[in-house]
């Protein structure tokens, strides 16, 4: 079995499942944000349900459009905020206190190896970068699991990733998993489970596996997954005393595919409007300027993403015509780079910090765009509209990679900046 | 259960934020995300959309975020079901979910054309063109999903079944 196969099995107590199979299963953690969490909250009371299945493993984090942006934003904040005193939640995550939910769960060690999790959220699959189970549902079915502890499902058929190879200077998670949704579509992986395995992958920090796990819903994906390792147990150590299990793929496990990628043929990755599988070698996608770079969202506000546009900001000024928006993904991520003297270096540079918000990433507030601009984010969609307009344009990429390109004024490798 | 509209054709990858743009999202009453559905997309639709009418697209309809707001405001809008070649996974939960049946029918998804008037039969996925007077046949229902659509959803789904438990 494959360790997807083995999770969803302990799940529902049975020592063997297969892909395609039906199941029931008993879910260890359940999390809505600001925008899903008042339609599921709807849910959980049109069921006539009373409480929820457990006050410590329903995770409500208003990170959307907070701090609230308008008022039918503080409306909806204002439900979740009411919802989890009368439940007694133990983790309502308030402004101040906050972050984005997927880069937020995992520091405070809520998720951990071999645990299921569901979040009306399609970036809920981040968390397979812990070898966890998780996947994206809507708020109904995140009512109903509020309510009951267990969702159905599919067993997903697993695709097997490997990369191979050593990352070339500047390559980074985030280039991978671009270069492999360019491989195989945004729906390549559709209702798949992408296993990510291979030296190039044991090598990446807990922050770029965590990227990688974070896209696979752009290619389809119903999880995305990485058997933990050494790097994994120390990143959940001082996070937490909860007990957990670790599973790992058998040899004869059976995969729908098995692709295999030699990263030393990776370079930086840029993907182009309008949709994330429009990805080039970032040499190739020619003289392009841009309007706004942001750095930050589920996918690229980690510590790590941020010492890396630290490296390449310091000492140097962004293009004048442009604006840098950076937005660390979590409280304790702020107040790391704050002490790391990052901060400092963002706003020598001329730009402008946030406290941790979607905020641009959907268009919502901090950073939305006119018609005609263009942004390149090192978030992790860039559909028609995405950050603002309609006739706005956003591309993908890495921290380094929107770093050198807001010196530069345009989208550029970070050599043509610095060496490394 | 039988359907019948009009047709209102889209292309391939129709992503979330194309059906419900993100900023609509600060509230979630299904009349106002209505006003807005593919507002980017096609922005006659909403102006022109009769309930009843079918939606129509090609492969991986639906793809990006976990929005349910998406089928909601199609739903709301009046559309009455959802033909494509694919749909991606979250967006074909939440729509069966809100009572919203889709049928995955590829060569439905070819050969209708934007405007045609279409005859759906749920209960055996067979879609009459009769516009064209052609026949089309979707990859049946699961009986699973039927009982979810018989009842109008996940949420009177379970209420029905804790009402049977008593
Ligand atoms: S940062 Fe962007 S992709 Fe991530 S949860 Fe927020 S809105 Fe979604």
């Amino acid at each position: 079995m494959t360790i997807t196969e083995k999770i969803l099995a302990a799940h529902i107590n049975k020592k063997a499942v297969s892909a395609g199979e039906l199941i029931d299963v008993r879910i260890d953690l359940a999390l809505a944000n600001d925008i899903t969490a008042p339609l599921a909250i709807q849910a959980f009371n049109e069921i006539g349900a009373k409480r929820v299945f457990h006050r410590d493993r329903v995770v409500l984090v208003p990170d959307h459009f907070t701090p609230a942006k308008d008022i039918p934003s503080a409306e909806q904040c204002k439900t979740l905020r009411e919802f989890a005193k009368a439940q007694r939640l133990t983790y309502f995550f308030e402004v101040g206190q906050c972050g984005i939910e997927h880069v937020l769960l995992p520091e405070k060690g809520l998720v951990l190896p071999g645990e299921v999790v569901i979040g009306a959220d399609s970036h809920t699959c981040t968390y397979g970068a812990m070898g966890a189970f998780s996947t994206g549902v809507g708020s109904t079915d995140l009512g109903a699991a509020m309510a009951t502890g267990r969702l159905w499902l599919k067993v997903p058929e697993s695709l097997k990733l490997i990369y191979h190879g050593r990352l070339n200077p500047w390559v980074s998670g985030k280039d991978l998993i671009l270069y492999t949704i360019g491989d195989i579509g945004v729906d390549g992986a559709r209702y798949h489970a992408m296993e990510f395995c291979g030296e190039a992958i044991q090598k990446l920090p807990m922050s770029g596996r965590f990227t990688m796990a974070n896209m696979a819903i752009e290619a389809g994906g119903k999880n995305g997954i990485i058997e933990p390792d050494e790097v994994t147990l120390e990143f959940i150590k001082p996070r937490t005393k909860r007990p957990y299990k670790i599973y790992r793929s058998d040899r004869d496990a059976h995969y729908s595919d098995v692709k295999e990628y030699d990263v030393s043929k990776i370079h930086p990755q840029v993907a182009l409007p309008h949709i994330p599988s429009n990805v080039k070698d970032v040499r190739e996608v020619g003289k392009i300027e841009i309007d706004q770079v942001v750095i930050g969202s589920c996918t690229n506000g980690h510590l790590d993403d941020l010492r890396v546009a630290g490296r390449i900001l310091n000492g140097r000024k962004i293009a004048s015509s442009l604006r840098l928006i950076v937005i660390p993904a979590t409280q304790e991520i702020y107040r790391q780079a704050l002490k790391e003297g990052l901060i400092e270096i963002f706003i020598s540079a001329g730009g402008a910090v946030s406290t941790p918000t979607c905020g641009p990433c959907l268009g919502g507030h901090m950073g939305v765009l006119a018609e005609g601009e263009r942004a390149l984010a090192t978030t992790n969609r860039n559909f028609r509209g995405r950050m603002g307009h309609a006739g706005s344009e956003v591309y993908l990429c890495s921290p380094a990679v929107a770093a050198a390109s807001a010196i530069r004024g345009r989208i550029c490798h970070p050599e043509e900046v610095v060496r490394k | 259960m039988i359907l019948e509209g009009r047709i209102w054709k889209f292309g391939a990858d129709v992503d979330t934020d194309a059906i419900i743009p993100a900023r609509y999202l600060n509230q979630s009453d299904p009349k106002e995300l209505a006003k807005h559905a593919m507002e980017d997309e096609r922005p006659e639709f909403i102006k022109d959309v009769k309930k009843g009418d079918i939606l129509l697209a090609d492969k991986n309809f639906g793809c990006g975020s976990s929005r349910e707001h998406a089928p909601l405001a199609l739903k709301a809008a009046g559309i009455s079901c959802i033909i494509a070649k694919s749909f991606a996974r979250i967006f074909f939960r939440n729509s069966f979910n809100l009572g919203l049946p889709l049928l995955e029918s590829p060569e439905a998804s070819e050969a209708i054309k934007d405007g045609d008037r279409v005859r759906v039969d749920l209960d055996t996925g067979e879609i009459f063109n009769l516009t064209q007077r052609k026949k089309f046949s979707a990859t049946p229902i699961p009986a699973f999903m039927q009982a979810l659509l018989k009842d109008g959803g996940l949420i009177p789904h379970l209420r029905n079944k804790r009402k049977k438990r008593g």
